[in-house]
């Protein structure tokens, strides 16, 4: 029961909680709480650390945004974007409660007349523009997935692709999303002329252009993956005359499961980094235009309210990657030891 | 156990038949023939050993009756047809075991009985498995991963999956090399166990010149290569089947081991001339 615990909560990446339990559960108390301080301690003051040297260092810089915040009121600002979220959401249940009253008092009137339902329409909060950032960046790198996975497969299986298709990719690997974007841009603006409500033209942009740029580690991986196959599983394959789709499925896949979500996670963090950035460009309303928003606003609190983007933008990697790694460490296997 | 007089009718027309098969590899300095000329008829029902000193090219020779090495010169012939790719008339157990780790013992061999039984239906093809890895004796460990096998349970494993397919030709590649002697002993015993009910004919390459005098019919002696071929054979007529004790009481049995062990010694020496 214990080590089933522990076993979950280091491949969910709770790793570092391990100790308590074991140390609750009345294991050698010194060894764990040894572990403890490592663990949990030694991180806990290197941030400490970190927060003294930034509130000293931030105070001796003017900028023309002011003092450089620090993290007080870095702190100050998350209360106020809470706020700001709170309030919006008054808002739209007030909005909504006066509509459906007037509706109620139209019908009354006049049955026959239809009620009017107008959506509520506030400004982005900071949560909002969270969501988007997510959307924008899981749709990029679902794109990017379906792309990369299969043709990473293909080419591992086949050397003549793989040697065809290497010097697009180390070609196209190393550019950045900033280039790739005005290209995005003119390309989906001509193509998509007349934008739906539910898909902006800037959300398809910036998604476009985070699975351009995160479509590459996948694809390597997944291709150094299948070609690295144990040759004794190929030649079971090859003994039982698997059919092309049940080798594929039941052998190829299975085997480089790990390789690929190696693969994936990179991806998701190269997406997560370059979304900011195709963001800030292509305005769509994610975390990096509010970065952008922020800054060409130059009010007294834009410089803190960028670092609780900043802060964000760094924990919501972090989350993302520990999901990866936990999702990595489930598909792998113990290969044969030889 | 055919007389020797059929045997040799039988052997004019083999059930397997190695002919002329010869296998170069290319060096800086022209090809090198790693094998040249081995010649080899097999019987059907037989048990076959090849011996030899390591890089002999003994398991090429395997490898090439199973379809997974092409040679260069010659051939293999199985039932009057020449083989050229690999295929489930013919199991394979390699020295690794080489069994998925990401799938149960039971779905190892399924999946290999799914290829050879399409018509059956799921539950005949799931019997035929379990039949099998309980005659390994692994009746209790059908589903448990293969990751979480010890190496001799996978070896095990890898010969339900290699009879399971119920083929013509059993092909061994030093199948018990990386076992401790004890479970080697224990899996030569389930090995003939199987092979005396089923008496398919059966073709292993082994290091083990008391393994090969306990399991097989006749014991192919290779020469060392480069340009390897059949030095010798020994036959071995210990009745079946066999018990290890009473083949090591045998009084046959220590002259047939001083003949291999003489064979092997000579030849790593390099002295070719011993054949036959």
């Amino acid at each position: 029961m214990k080590n089933k615990l522990i076993r979950v909560l280091s491949i969910a990446g709770f790793g570092w909680f391990t100790p308590v339990i074991r140390l609750a559960t009345g294991e050698d108390a010194n060894e764990q709480i040894r572990e403890i301080l490592l663990r949990i301690g030694v991180p806990v003051m290197t941030f400490a650390i970190f927060l003294l040297v930034w509130n000293g260092a931030a105070a001796g810089i003017e900028t023309n945004l002011g003092r450089v915040p620090g993290p007080a009121q870095v702190l100050e600002q998350v209360r106020s974007l809470a706020h700001e979220y709170k309030e919006e959401r008054r808002k739209e249940v007030e909005f909504y409660k006066i509509q459906a009253e007037k509706n109620a008092a139209k019908l009354a009137a006049n049955p026959s007349e239809p009620a009017k339902n107008r959506k509520f329409t506030g400004k982005p909060t900071y949560l909002d523009q969270i969501f988007t950032s997510l959307r924008t960046v899981f749709t990029g790198f679902l794109i990017a997935s379906v792309i990369a996975v299969p043709l990473g497969i293909l080419c591992g299986l086949s050397r003549t692709l793989s040697m065809a298709l290497t010097p697009l990719i180390q070609i196209f690997k190393p550019v950045s999303p900033v280039a790739w974007l005005p290209i995005v841009t003119m390309i989906v603006s001509s193509i998509y002329v007349v934008p739906r409500e539910w898909l902006p033209k800037s959300y398809i942009i910036s998604s476009v252009t985070v699975s351009l740029c995160c479509l590459w580690p996948s694809l390597i991986n997944t291709s150094l993956g299948v070609a690295s196959i144990d040759k004794d599983y190929l030649n079971v394959a090859r003994v039982l005359k698997l059919g092309f789709f049940n080798k594929i499925f039941k052998i190829v896949i299975p085997s480089s499961l790990p390789y690929i979500f190696a693969g994936l996670r990179i991806s998701l963090g190269v997406g997560w980094i370059v979304l900011i950035a195709s963001e800030m460009l292509s305005q769509n309303p994610g975390l990096g235009k509010f970065v952008w928003d922020e800054f060409q606003n130059g009010s007294s609190q834009s410089l803190a309210r960028i670092m609780v983007a900043v802060f964000t933008i760094g924990i919501i990697g972090f989350i993302l990657d520990r999901v990866m790694v936990t999702l990595h460490s489930l598909v792998s296997y113990t290969p044969e030891t030889h | 156990m055919p007389e020797p007089d059929s045997m040799s009718m039988e052997l004019l027309n083999p059930f397997l038949h190695f002919t002329d098969t010869t296998k170069e590899y290319p060096s800086p300095n022209g090809p090198i023939a790693v094998v040249e000329g081995f010649e080899l008829r097999i019987a059907k029902g037989e048990f076959i050993t090849i011996i030899g000193h390591s890089g002999c090219g003994k398991s090429t020779m395997l490898m090439v009756a199973a379809g997974l090495n092409k040679v260069s010169r010659g051939g293999v012939i199985l039932q009057n047809r020449l083989i050229e790719e690999p295929g489930p008339d013919r199991g394979v157990v390699f020295q690794s075991p080489s069994l998925f780790p990401w799938m149960t013992a039971l779905q190892n061999v399924l999946i290999g009985v799914d290829q050879v039984r399409p018509n059956d239906s799921h539950k005949e093809r799931v019997a035929v498995c379990k039949h099998y890895l309980e005659r390994v004796g692994l009746g209790d460990s059908l589903n448990k991963k293969a990751s979480e096998l010890s190496i001799g349970m996978k070896q095990r494993v890898s010969l339900a999956r290699a009879f399971a397919l119920k083929p013509k030709l059993l092909l061994l590649d030093e199948p018990f090399g990386m076992l401790d002697s004890l479970t080697r002993a224990d899996l030569q015993e389930i090995l003939l166990d199987i092979w005396n009910t089923e008496k398919i004919t059966a073709l292993m390459v082994t290091h083990d010149v008391d393994e090969a005098l306990y399991l097989s019919d006749r014991v192919v002696m290779m020469t060392s290569g480069p340009r390897a071929h059949v030095g010798n054979i020994l036959k071995v007529n210990f009745e079946r089947p066999r018990n290890k004790q009473e083949v090591i009481e045998h009084p046959d049995y220590y002259v047939h081991r001083g003949t291999l062990i003489g064979f092997l010694e000579s030849e790593s020496y390099g002295d070719h001339s011993v054949a036959a």
